[in-house]
Parts: structure tokens; sequence; C-alpha cells
């Protein structure tokens, strides 16, 4: 009976996470699989977890993939939920990127640059034939060192533009001391600031950033976007304890940076010369770093003088759809029961639909008597 | 800068924090949902100053490092300023447009129109008064109306200066905008939120 | 009335789950929101260990209002034991060691999703609404910055005529649930989707209404005592929904009903959405035409909780 299946009790919650329980598990004669598989094995997974859960901490990332059974949007709602009770000591310093250990550095603008070209490991030019090979296990042959060390220091893309002024200095808010803003804690404000607009974009659901940044790219709030840099690897993390008042090295994070070059013709107050657009992630991610720094340069439209008439380039439309919590909660929750309004709109089109029908019979009658006259 | 702190003489805080926060806040929210009615505060701590027991349990439930808050000048301010600090790490501004609390006597009060009103589009971003009176009742009757008030409510806390209900139905005036008002003695308050139109009483 | 169900000994998180910076900063919008009643105080929403859409502002408010001396009552769609009630009724029982009730008249807390009870509210009584778009504005204007600013300068022509469009429509203002109201006669807000069969419930109210909106980052009030107008025209006047049946079960004539599909032929009844009132009447001996039917024993308060 309808009414029985959405009055469910407390018996009807505790079976249904029980049968939860077993789907997650599958076959019991399969082995179960182990949270460290998950954080070495489906590390891309685990990294995008961490990225928009905001959250770095591979294993804790691995299990809620594995809680999630593989959904990547629910595993970072876990990460979030998690993320929110714990205590706060502070903010870290900034992340140097230039001094990155780099294991991935790519310019797609000079053939050559300082630091040079360091493929990595990108799936860029496998051929995407399935490896029926890989359902075996089988041992992976460790892959060949280089010949020659990767430089200590690799300069950033900018640097390249220095001696020319065509590339746009960084965007440097004056350092205030004023904490940045942290949408954990404070509601989404407008105008955003840069600090309020990259977190957002940083937690933002990579498919949506992905749709977005393609769609300027098809004219749809054109960028002329071009791949500056991007580069993939490890960064101290430091923090400064207030009773020390120095900095210490409190770990090491991998991180995707991807600088984006966009040409602009330059306007009455600018000259000509390259825009940029940032895009910073956890762990390996390309694909959302190079979006992201798409759609910040998209909605830095202001800045730079142009018209913003798209919706990438309009920040309250980016910025508040891009997170992919909210969004699925509220796409969901209309799965919840809603038959208290869903019987005032059944009153309503009872009511219209009956008038119509009353009107119409009425027509009806007094065309039949115009005819007959 | 700020003056390191003498950790001798701090008095404690709340015996329970979880559980004292929350009976005091449910008392104090009860008191800003119906304004003019005499709400007992129970506070059971050790105020930095004597007789302001009342409102420094209020600050211990409201106050935190968001929320900078202006004091009296002198050694009343400087009590609470070193209590506050320790028990709520919150800043202490010397300018009222900043502050997001104050903590003033009736013997010392500033121009309501000095302290923050408000933004029109953001009208909640004002400064909340936590105004200590010697009693409650036995001043100056006036009598109340607006919402969280059933008909007319009736008032006479002691020791306000007739200047001050002018600049109150001053402030009132300007509504979106306005500065809230907890009026407190060592035990029990009175909220005045801006909504609450004042009348004086012959 | 149940008996608290979890002791602190048992509690990993704090009392009642958020921490204390978390409540005194919702406390702090809390005081606001009472302070500009239906002005939708910006707020520093967390993420809650339920999806957004499943009551994170409501469960936040109560969170942070919440003691162990509170009776709680949790409803969504009017019954206690629609299924995401008993799910936020027994998070609170576990990390606030709360009694909770099914009766109205009982409670001293009442976290609600669509609607408000059939019973009386009563001074000392809370209500907590969960509210999934605050902004009674957005259906009209997208943009944030927009609807801000209308508020701001109390510009709500906007709203008048597309409430006026609806008469040139239909004959008359179509809405049947989030139906907008002006507070104080000065903000609009959205009375979150309770039918407007509810809004005249909010007008002068013996209790104080909170409003909880998670995902949207937003908290309001309305104090007792206020006005609280649903927007109307001289000729079209606000008015209410009201049935041709009875409630099937306790004969009500008066409340809000639920419709219930009894098969494939187009047969149906209507019962009362507000279970613990219905069935409070039947318990008084009032009885609908289908009393004896299924449904009556739904409503029998939970062996196992």
């Amino acid at each position: 009976m309808a009414y029985v299946s959405v009055k469910g009790g407390e018996r009807a919650i505790s079976n249904a996470h029980a049968w939860l329980d077993e789907a997650r598990r599958g076959d019991t004669n399969v082995p179960e699989l182990g949270v460290a598989q998950i954080r070495e094995q489906l590390s891309l997974a685990v990294d995008r977890v961490m990225m928009e859960g905001s959250c770095y901490d591979p294993d804790l990332a691995a299990l809620a993939i594995k809680q999630a059974r593989g959904d990547v949007t629910e595993a970072i709602f876990l990460l979030r939920a998690y993320r929110t009770t714990l205590s706060r000591f502070g903010a870290s310093e900034p992340i140097n990127t230039t001094k990155m250990s780099v294991a991935r550095r790519v310019s797609a603008a000079f053939k050559d640059i300082p630091g040079g070209q360091i493929l990595g490991p990108t799936f860029d030019y496998t051929h995407r034939l399935i490896d029926f090979g890989l359902s075996d296990d089988k041992t992976v042959p460790a892959a060949p060192l280089g010949d020659t060390p990767v430089a200590e220091h690799i300069p950033a893309i900018a640097s390249v533009f220095a001696h020319e002024a065509l590339l746009e200095p960084a965007p440097t808010d004056a350092d205030d001391g004023a904490e940045p803003y942290d949408l954990t804690r404070q509601p989404m404000a407008f105008p955003a600031g840069r600090d309020q607009r990259l977190q957002a974009l940083a937690r933002g659901d990579e498919g949506f950033l992905l749709s977005l940044a393609y769609a300027s790219q098809r004219g749809w709030g054109n960028t002329h976007p071009l791949c500056g840099e991007i580069r993939m690897g490890e960064v101290a993390v430091e923090f400064t304890p207030e009773e020390l008042g120095f900095p210490i090295e409190v770990g090491e994070i991998t991180v995707t940076e991807c600088q984006m070059i966009s040409n602009f013709e330059g306007s009455a107050e600018s000259p000509p010369q390259f825009t940029r657009g940032y895009g910073l992630t956890f762990g390996h991610n390309e694909r959302k770093a190079m979006s992201m720094a798409i759609v910040d340069r998209a909605l830095r439209h202001a800045e730079v003088g142009e018209a913003g008439v798209h919706a990438v380039q309009d920040e309250e439309f980016v910025l508040y759809h891009s997170d992919n919590v909210e969004a699925s909660g509220f796409v969901q929750h209309l799965k919840l029961p809603h038959y208290v309004d869903f019987q005032a709109e059944l009153q309503f089109v009872r009511r219209l639909k009956k008038e119509w029908e009353e009107a119409r019979a009425n027509s009806d009658t007094s065309e039949f008597a115009e005819a007959a006259e | 800068m700020t003056a390191a702190l003498s950790l001798q003489d701090i008095q404690p805080g709340f015996a329970d924090p979880v559980y004292d926060a929350q009976r005091i806040f449910r008392r104090l929210m009860d008191a800003m949902a119906r304004p003019g009615r005499i709400v007992d505060i129970d506070a059971d701590i050790v105020p930095p100053v004597p007789g302001l027991e009342g409102l420094s349990a209020i600050a211990l439930t409201l106050l935190d490092f968001e929320t900078p808050v202006y004091l009296p000048r002198g050694e009343i301010g400087e009590a609470l300023s070193g209590w506050l600090r320790f028990h709520c790490g919150c800043p202490v501004t010397t300018d009222p447009q900043e502050a997001v609390f104050a903590i003033l006597s009736v013997t010392e009060l500033l121009p309501i129109s000095a302290f923050n009103s408000g933004d029109p589009k953001y009208p909640d971003r004002s400064t909340t008064l936590l105004l200590a009176c010697p009693a409650l009742e036995g001043g100056k009757h006036v009598s109340l109306t607006g919402p969280g008030i059933k008909e007319a409510a009736h008032i006479a806390p002691s020791g306000i200066p007739d200047s001050f209900w002018n600049e109150v139905m001053g402030d009132r005036s300007q509504f979106q905008l306005g500065v809230d008002i907890i009026m407190g003695t060592s035990n029990a308050v009175i909220g005045l939120p801006r909504t609450t139109r004042i009348n004086e009483e012959s | 009335m149940n008996a608290p169900s979890n002791l602190p000994a048992n509690r990993v998180y704090n009392y009642a789950y958020l921490d204390e910076q978390t409540k005194r900063m919702i406390r702090r919008s809390i005081l606001k929101a009472i302070a500009i009643p239906g002005y939708q105080v910006p707020f520093g929403s967390r993420e809650m260990p339920v999806p957004y859409g499943w009551g994170t502002g409501g469960i936040q408010v109560t969170a942070s209002i919440i003691g162990p001396d509170d009776v709680y009552k949790c409803i969504d769609q009017g019954a206690d034991d629609t299924t995401n009630a008993v799910s936020i009724r027994r998070f609170f029982a576990r990390v606030a060691d709360v009694a909770t009730t099914e009766q109205t008249e009982e409670a001293t807390i009442i976290q609600t999703r669509h609607r408000i009870p059939e019973a009386p509210l009563q001074e000392g009584q809370i209500m907590v609404y969960q509210v999934p778009q605050p902004e009674p504005l957005r259906g009209l204007e997208p943009r944030e910055t927009e609807t801000r600013a209308m508020h701001a300068y109390e510009e709500y022509g906007l709203q008048y005529l597309s409430l006026y469009e609806s008469v040139a429509a239909y004959g008359r203002i179509a809405g049947g649930a989030g139906y907008p109201v002006l507070v104080d006669e000065r903000y609009l807000m959205s009375p979150s989707p309770i039918p407007k069969f509810d809004n005249p419930k909010l007008h002068q109210s013996e209790a104080l209404h909170l409003f909880g909106a998670g995902r949207e980052k937003r908290i309001y009030a309305v104090p007792p005592h206020t006005d609280v107008r649903s927007l109307d025209f001289e000729d079209y006047p606000f008015e209410i929904q009201s049935w041709d049946e009875v409630c099937a079960l306790c004969n009500c004539d008066s409340s809000y009903k639920d419709e219930v599909i009894l098969d494939d032929d187009g047969n149906r009844m209507f019962v009362c959405s507000d279970s613990a009132y219905c069935g409070e009447r039947r318990k008084q001996g009032h009885s609908g035409p289908l009393a004896g039917h299924a449904l009556d024993q739904l409503d029998q308060p939970e062996d196992a909780e």
C-alpha cells in the first residue's frame, strides 16, 4: 500500500541500512577490498575526494570511497561531514610551488622552457585500448629513471615573460594581515574576493567546472585559453605555531597547479598583454586544475575590462552552483515526501480543471444554441 | 598589541560551559523574543566586576574570537577586558562602530548613535548593547509595543539618564537599522530589540 | 513521552553534536533574526551528517537551542512517523539526551518540515522549521544580489506583480504552499513550504518561530505576538484550503488532509496530515467513515523506541 511505503519506522531504517551494508560488500566469495588498495590503486579517485572534500588525508578519503561504494560525490560528502567536526589549530603558510618536487611539468606555450618539459605519469599519450592483461595479477616493472635529475627549483612560467612585460603581473592581494575568506565558516557573499572565488572553485565539482570551461572555449564566454604551464608534484606544508614564531614543516602534499594564459587586446587602461587564470588541486588532477583556471579567468572579466554576458562569467551563477554536496542534496531531497505541498497543488489543479470544463461545456452549449438559430 | 594577561586575577567562568551556556542562551532568547519581560538569569559565576553576574554570563554565552567588544574605560573596563580575553578570546575594540557587542553601565553611557546600526542590506551587522542597570524596577516608566509584545509592556529600569529613552526612540525610527539592547542586573535581563517601540509614560 | 535513551558516557561528539563555537555563532544569528523579524540572517552553516535538503538548517537551529530539559517533537508532512522525522528525532535523542514526544502540547521544541501542528501552540514552545529556499523572491529573481537589495529598500512590487499575473491567468492567486507573508508590515518572508492553510497560525502566535536554511545558509524568525500577513488583494482576499471530505479515521472536518490512494480504481480517502492530532481525536472517541482501516494502526507510537 502506498501509504505504508512512506511511513517508515525505526525498523525500516535499520533494515535498509543492513541491506546497504550487504550491497556494499557484494559477493562474499570475492575478497574484501582493503583501504590501502584503494589508496594505492584508485589514487586519482582518492585525490578527487580529498580535493572536493577539502581535507588532505589519503587514508580517510580511501575509506570514504569504500564506504560510499565508489560513489565519489558521496565519498566527498562523508569527508566534508567529518572535516567540519575537526578543531582548527590555525592556517598554514602559503605553499610555494616553485619549490615543488616536480613529477610532471608541461607547457603548451613554448617548445622548451627553463626547467624543461617533464612528461611524468600521464594518460595523455596512452592508446585507450582496454588492457586485458590487467584482469590478472602481474608484476609491474619499475619505470626507468632519467639520465639527469630534475632541477630543484623550476621557475614558474611567468618568469619567461618577465623581460617583456607581456603577461599581467600575478594578481597579488595586498597582505593586510586579514585572514583569508573561509567558505567553511562564512556564507558566500558578493562581490566575491579572489580568495573566496578560488576556494569555491577548488572545492567545486569537477564535472561542473569542466563543462563551464568547455562552454567558454566554444564561445560561451570566450577566454582564448592556452595552457601556460601545468606542474604536479610534492610541496612542503609549513605551519607557524604561535609559541615558536617561525615556520616548521608539518608534511608534504601532492598538488597539481595550472597557469592558464589568455590573450587580451588591451583597453584604454591596460596595454595589450596576456592575462592569467589559476587552478590548484590536491593530488594529481589536471582536468580539474585546467578547468578551474579557465573558469577563474572567465570570472575575472570585469578586472580586465571585458563584458560579462555568459554564464561562466557570472560569479553568482558559478559560485552558488559549483558545490556538489549542496547540489546533490537539493536535487535529491525531492525524493523526500512532499505530499503536503502536492495536495495543495492537486487541489488547485483540480479546481482549475473543473472550471475549464464548465466553461467549455457552457461555450459548447452556446455554440450549439447559435447553430440552432 | 594587547598587554599580557595576569592569570592569577582571572575568576573562573562557567562551571559547565556546555550546559550553562545553553541555559543562559535560552533565557536570553526568551528575553529578546518577549521584549519588556523581566527574565531571570541564574548566572552562577563569579564575575570580574561585582553586580555584573548576569551580563558576564551572557558574554560567556555569546562572545568569542569573531566578536569585537567595546568596553567602558577605567577599572571596570580593565577587569572585564582581561576576563573576556581569557574566557572568550574576543578582541577588545575602542571603536564603537566596530563593536559586535558593547558592555556599558548606565553611569557611563555613550550615545546610542555612536554604535553600529547595521547596513540596509545587512541590518544584522549591528552592535548589541549589554547595558548594566542597578535595578530593572523603580525607575521612570516607559511602555513598549511591537513584535513579541501582546498589546503593551511596561518597564521602569532604574538609573537610566533621561536622554537615554530619547536616543532609543531616535534609533528605533531608522528600522531596519538599529542597535539591539539587553538591560541587565546581577540576576535578570530585559530585552529591547530594535523592533520595540518606546512610549514615555507621564 | 519517551525517556532519554543515550547517556553522555556513550557520546563521541559534543552535546547536541555541534561544537560550542558553532553554537555561539548560530545563537548570535538567532538573536539578530528575532530582532529583525522576517529578515534572513546569513550564517556560517556547517556541513551536517545528513544531506542538504534533509533538514540541515533546522537541525543546526535545534542543536543550538536544545538542552537536557527540553521535550522534543519532530514532524515531517505533519506526521511523527515519517522516515526522516524518525531519523532526526533519533539523532537528538542520541546526541542531546532529550525526552521526545509525539504530543504537540508536551513539546518545548517542535522541529518541522512542511506543517504547523493543528493543536494551538502555547507560550514557551519553539517551532523550528526546515527551509529549502528561504528567499521568497527567488522564483521571481534568481540573483541574491538583487533580492537582497529589494528587501533592503522594501521593493516588493515584483511579488505583487506576480500575484496579479496569477489572478489574471487563473482568476485567483495561485500558490498552495510556501505562500509569501509580510512580517510586522516590513519584511517579505517565505513561511517555508507549509501549506497556506497554516499561514494564519503564524499571526500573533503564542510561540516563537525559528527558520533554518542550511544549504542557503540563512536563519530567520517570527517572534511571538507578531503580525504576519499573507499577501493578497482587496478584491482577491487570501483564502486557505478546505476539503469537502472529513478525515476518514477521526471525522475531523477542519484539519489539513493527506490524500490516500486506496486502489487502482480511483478510490481514495482523506486523513488528517497531523498524525498526533488525528490519533488524539480517535482516542477521544471520534470515529470517521473508515475507522478501523489498517492506517489506524500506523499512527500508534512505535514500540521499539
